[in-house]
């Protein structure tokens, strides 16, 4: 498989691009940090993707840069049979209730940025006869809560999209997965509160390798999630205001 | 950015593999190995497979900075076995990845759950000591934050004491960032293991030295619970990567993990159980020798399939330790040893006992031409503490030493007693790090460190 990756140098992005370096794909990084993607392309080829892994400037919070970027992408890699995006935002509720700045630029990267790119990589491999795309959102677009509802109302904005984006184009060879991660173990997550059930980068890789090839619209990483979410939004509201998580 | 190193960390309980110190410290785990802001004291920690106060904060609520995230793979060389790698690769990942390609750790601990920088820090030893001697021999080059932050690259042709230093080092002479290594070409993932029941001490230390000629992986287990003409009773190991004949067909696993799922209650690790399951399991082998072909993971790695076995030994841990002895110094001192183990009330069940090559030039590097041997007790205070002093006392009248990676009692003046290089040591690491930034509770129990 051909990839197109943005994200691919931190957290569950670098665990998922291992994943599909070591069964031989081809991979093209997308990302802002070009030292990061070098170290990241060449950590890839050591672990068995198709030599050379380049690399490609890309930033969400900048559309006007995507269709150079794909084009990047599908010159090196000859065509895209897939674009993974695990590349977002993250910030604490703290920091974003309190800089409408902050605020601003995490609801523009994490929905805008990532609607707008996912959006045009359909349109071009639907005419292209097809590909895969595979974006990560969140369990927390499943049901705000009030320690995360900001980070949330993105992830929940991204969810809807993706899951009209798979209506929209499976029938025209472009299936879309959303993967829906609980809580992980990675730089992201680090200094918060660790629930039960958090899972580690590498078993989420698996998973959403394995919800790729089975060309699935959504999946939870580590699984367990699916149903920790269905009671979750199954939780009257008058739980929820009192609960403090 | 959450995560980022100036953000208040949450207090962690930080121990070793023996869990036992147990010191709360704040720790990082960054994808980039970087030095915290201030000049806070810290120490560096991989996967917490010391079993001791290795990397364990120097004091309440100290600094921790975490290697696992920094995991990446800068390059490698198909054609040589070079491998250029962050220090906080794992040697699983660096098996998971490159035995399938024919390479494998040139020297592997009986963990795989260890990172390249821990190997280096600890300048690991295996199974192949007698012929390859310890990780160390198979770095090239080591880069390190210093204290002042800078990035220094060192190995055996440049910063050549700062490298002697720092294999071996614990750490304490700056954050190990990068490796370079050279891995091993093996022909297959199997290894042709051989197994031989040995009737005493002397059988077995022969048995050891016998088959050093010819294999480059030796091993024994001791049941430390015989008495009498079986002191010393014992399964000898000895293996070797099989050839493709000799591997046939066979095909790799993925290795079932058991996990323990919760502390296990004292009385299991019984000296009267664990007394006849040593005794069936020496009858059952016999003397006879036993040859067959076994996965890499169930020759270096029986525990491992086991996740969280420390926990067998209970809440209160256990204590592993690690000696060497000179082979000048004969069986006698060894012996001594296990007779004291004994008289302790079968304190140990079982130890490992392994003939050492040539002592490396690393100043603090552990193993010397003699015979090691490795064992736990549980911890049961001051008892379990005054037997491996008597332990540490026979050692040093023979002129051998601990292990530190193993160690979290040994008495300071004892250490510099059985380590005749450590003023040399003391000076590098007094130029690099004259204010102490790497310190940790080994540092501050061993070296006089300010806690």
């Amino acid at each position: 498989m051909k990839v197109a990756f943005v994200g691919a140098t931190r957290g569950m992005g670098r665990a998922l691009a291992r994943g599909l370096a070591e069964r031989g794909d081809a991979l093209f990084l997308l990302g802002r940090d070009p030292r990061e993607m070098d170290l990241s392309a060449r950590d890839l080829e050591s672990r068995g993707a198709a030599a050379p892994v380049g690399h490609g400037s890309l930033d969400l919070a900048r559309p006007e840069g995507f269709a150079g970027a794909l084009d990047a992408a599908e010159r090196a890699l000859t065509r895209i049979d897939a674009l993974v995006v695990t590349g977002g935002a993250f910030e604490s509720q703290d920091d974003l209730s309190r800089d409408p700045a902050r605020l601003e630029a995490l609801l523009h990267a994490n929905f805008t940025g990532t609607v707008l790119l996912c959006q045009q990589a359909a349109e071009r491999l639907a005419a292209r006869g097809g590909g895969l795309i595979c974006a990560f959102s969140s369990v927390a677009g499943d049901r705000a809560r009030r320690s995360n509802y900001l980070y949330g109302a993105s992830k929940a904005g991204l969810s809807a999209f993706l899951d009209g984006l798979d209506l929209a184009y499976r029938d025209r060879g472009v299936p879309v997965l959303c993967v829906k991660p609980g809580f992980v173990r990675t730089a992201m997550t680090a200094g918060l509160p660790v629930p039960p059930f958090a899972g580690e980068p590498d078993a989420v890789a698996r998973d959403v390798i394995a919800a790729m090839d089975a060309h699935r619209h959504v999946v939870y990483a580590p699984s367990v999630w699916q149903w920790i979410m269905l009671i979750i939004r199954a939780l009257p509201r008058a739980v929820l205001r009192r609960v403090r998580f | 950015m959450p995560g980022s190193s100036d953000a208040p960390q949450p207090l962690e309980q930080i121990a070793g593999w023996g869990r036992h110190p147990i010191v709360p410290g704040r720790v990082e785990r960054p994808e980039h190995l970087a030095l915290p802001p201030g000049f806070e004291p810290l120490v560096p920690r991989g996967l917490g497979r010391a079993y001791g106060d290795a990397a364990v904060p120097a004091r309440p609520g100290g600094r921790v900075v975490e290697s696992t995230r920094a995991d990446r793979i800068r390059s490698f060389d198909p054609a040589t076995g070079r491998l250029h790698c962050e220090a906080g690769l794992s040697l699983a990942e660096i098996l998971r990845v490159f035995v399938p390609r024919g390479w494998f750790p040139p020297v592997t601990p009986g963990t795989k759950f260890v990172t390249v920088g821990a190997c280096v820090a600890c300048d690991v030893h295996g199974k192949n000591h007698h012929r390859d001697g310890s990780f160390g021999n198979f770095v090239e080059r080591v880069t390190l934050l210093t204290a002042d932050g800078r990035l220094v690259e060192c190995g055996p042709a440049r910063e050549r004491e700062l490298f002697l230093a720092t294999v071996g080092g614990m750490g304490l002479t700056g954050l190990i960032v990068e490796v370079v290594l050279h891995l091993r070409r093996i022909e297959t993932p199997w290894i042709v293991l051989e197994t031989q029941g040995m009737g005493s001490l002397e059988v077995m230390l022969e048995g050891l030295r016998l088959s050093a000629a010819h294999w480059p992986y030796t091993v024994g287990w001791i049941d430390c619970l015989a008495r009498g003409r079986n002191v010393g009773r014992g399964i000898l190991m000895r293996g070797r990567h099989a050839t493709a004949p000799e591997a046939g067909a066979r095909r790799v696993r993925r290795p079932a993990r058991l996990r323990v799922p919760l502390d296990a209650p004292e009385w299991l690790l019984n000296p009267l159980f664990m007394r006849w399951f040593n005794g069936i399991y020496a009858w059952a082998h016999g003397r006879t020798l036993r040859r067959r072909v076994v996965s890499y993971d169930r020759f270096f790695y029986p525990l491992d399939a086991i996740a969280e076995w420390n926990r067998l030994y209970g809440p209160r841990g256990f204590l592993q330790y690690q000696c060497v002895v000179p082979r000048a110094a004969g069986v006698r001192p060894v012996s001594a040893l296990l007779e004291r183990l004994a008289d302790a009330g079968a304190a140990s069940f079982l130890a490992v006992i392994k003939d050492c090559g040539p002592a490396s030039d690393a100043y603090l590097s552990f193993p010397l031409e003699g015979t090691t041997l490795a064992l736990d007790l549980p911890y049961r205070g001051a008892p379990t503490e005054n037997v491996l002093h008597d332990l540490n006392a026979i050692v040093m009248e023979h002129g051998g030493r601990v292990y530190l990676a193993k160690d979290a009692i040994t008495r300071p003046e004892d250490f510099a007693r059985m380590m005749p290089r450590l003023r040399e040591w003391q000076t590098v690491r007094d130029r690099w790090d004259p204010a102490r930034r790497f310190r940790s509770g080994l540092s501050v129990r061993l070296l006089g460190d300010p806690a």
